[in-house]
């Protein structure tokens, strides 16, 4: 479904990915994993066209989309959870969801309420100004957001990031649903021991470049991976 | 009586004030620039207006339209070739780019118009109202001032808030990358922007000219300084605060000019914004949200 050839993007002089390349597959979780800074946000962000490679090709349903802009590649089925949600604050719930329906407006009243049943915390506060949720409330949002594009592929950035354990559980499960109704999913967790446990493959980043690759029960029982991101 | 007609002149100076600071406040909210040529969008506007009523024999509101439409375009234009290029640049270099333009926008009208005044005839053709047997008049550009003003507001509150176009505006005003993964172009959503706020301007102008009859290439660059100032003060990126900021100038202006000095009145304007900002510094209605990590 995605295919990332050999990409190569810098900020400035910095070289922060260097020949990547993976493969997202129609029904798979994918999981991207590895420690700050090592190019994992950056990665989704070239796949979701907010930063573009120099080099190397990204594929889409066997569509080159390496120079589409950001906005086009929501339509063509790429909808993406950015790292810190990045809700719209100041706007309501429901307004947020039609947002995540701009280029969506067949079914919106459907996809609302599918929305709404998958997070139905989301619903009772549906009035209310993004704002004044709490971090969990904004991380549904956020998904809630994406999936009313009806994405073939929802990359999350981070979904995990700064919540309580019980609220991580309830991510993680609402991701597994996400799944199982056919949602193709490419995930970036810090949290590699969760990670691994729901994905079908993984990668492992490294200062911009992959270090591992396999599937996520491989990954979990590797000692590299043990050492360094499980905790020994 | 005469507090009356003043509080009346400086409403209805502070619609104009208003009607500007809308375009600035839009433009700062979407663009986070200060779009300092906005002020001689106005005079453009202005002479638009003039030239099709004075040479062509237009019917005014005929002329306020084309007025309408050349600053539009103007302004799609001003931010296609001068502010697009450096959407990735400092903020200094495309402030510096927005004087420039201001500039080149008042050289070439003087080129085109050069400084002698033009009059300016209304574009109203009512007759003024008298009230308590002649003591107190209100003109009728007053009141067409003020009521474009609360046109204007409540069709541009309905515009951000129900609108697809308007939402993707407030959208793109908080969080620009957002919006850009909700499908939302970034791009033609500022080239909007700055047209609605252009438009804007053309009226602005038309209405300003309407009660100060004088026009000159420079006649947008004080009302739009004052206009900025009331943004500011009304809380920038805030359309209920360019309203409330843009009338309250206009009423602090008249009534400083009458009961005070007549040439202090703009240093008492300024003053009173730097009290404000000194208390509140967001402006009178500005909010400060703090993001949940």
């Amino acid at each position: 479904m995605l295919k990332v050839d050999n990409i190569n993007v810098y900020y400035g002089k910095i070289h922060a990915l260097k020949d990547i390349s993976l493969e997202v597959n129609s029904g798979e979780i994918v999981a991207l994993i590895g420690a700050n800074g090592a190019g994992k946000s950056t990665t989704l962000k070239t796949i979701s066209g907010l930063l573009h490679s120099k080099t190397g090709s990204i594929t889409f349903m066997d569509e080159n989309i390496s120079h589409t802009e950001a906005y086009k590649l929501v339509s063509k089925g790429i909808a993406h959870v950015p790292e810190g949600r990045h809700v719209f604050l100041q706007m309501s719930v429901l307004e947020n969801l039609e947002m995540g329906a701009y280029t969506n407006g067949r079914n919106i009243k459907d996809n609302i309420q599918n929305v709404f049943e998958r997070f139905p915390r989301l619903k009772h506060r549906k009035n209310q100004i993004a704002g004044t949720l709490s971090g969990g409330e904004q991380q549904m949002l956020a998904m809630g957001r994406a999936l009313m594009s009806q994405p073939k592929l929802m990359m999350m950035d981070e979904p995990s990031m700064g919540l309580a354990p019980i609220l991580v559980e309830q991510i993680f499960d609402i991701i597994r649903d996400l799944h199982k109704a056919g949602t193709t999913i490419l995930l970036v967790e810090q949290n590699a021991e969760m990670a691994l446990r729901i994905a079908d493959r993984a990668y492992v980043l490294e200062s911009g470049e992959i270090k591992l690759s396999g599937t996520g029960s491989e990954l979990a029982k590797s000692d590299e991976i043990k050492k360094a991101y499980l905790g020994g | 009586m005469t507090f009356l007609s003043n509080l009346i002149n400086g409403i209805s100076l502070g619609s104009v004030y208003a009607i500007i600071a809308l375009g600035y406040t839009m433009v700062y909210g979407i663009a986070k620039m200060l779009n300092f040529a906005h002020g001689d969008v106005i005079m453009v506007g202005a002479y638009a207006s003039y030239c099709t009523m004075i040479y062509l024999g237009w019917h005014p509101l005929l002329s306020i339209l084309f007025s309408i439409v050349v600053c539009t375009l103007l302004g799609v234009i001003i931010e296609a070739f001068a502010y697009k290029p450096l959407r990735r640049a400092g903020s200094l270099a495309v402030l510096i780019t927005a004087i420039g333009v201001s500039y080149l926008l008042q050289n070439v009208a003087l080129l085109i118009w050069g400084s002698t005044p033009k009059v300016f005839t209304s574009v109203v053709n009512f007759e003024p109202l008298s009230f308590f047997g002649g003591k107190l008049t209100i003109t009728a550009e007053s009141i067409v001032t003020v009521l474009a003003c609360i046109v204007i507001m409540i069709c541009l509150t309905l515009f951000t808030q129900k609108t697809k176009i308007g939402k993707a505006m407030r959208a793109v005003s908080e969080d620009k990358d957002a919006a850009e993964l909700m499908g939302i172009n970034v791009n033609t959503t500022i080239s909007i922007t700055f047209a609605v706020g252009s438009a804007l301007a053309a009226v602005a102008g038309v209405l300003l000219c309407s009660s100060y009859p004088t026009l000159v290439p420079t006649t947008g660059s004080m009302p739009g300084i004052k206009a900025f100032t009331a943004a500011v003060f009304g809380g920038i990126g805030s359309i209920p605060g360019a309203m409330l900021g843009g009338i309250l100038l206009g009423i602090i202006e008249i009534f400083s000019k009458s009961y005070i000095s007549t040439s202090l009145s703009d240093a008492i304007v300024f003053a009173v914004l730097i009290l404000v900002l000194l208390i509140k510094p967001t402006g009178i209605l500005g909010k400060k949200i703090t993001e949940k990590v």
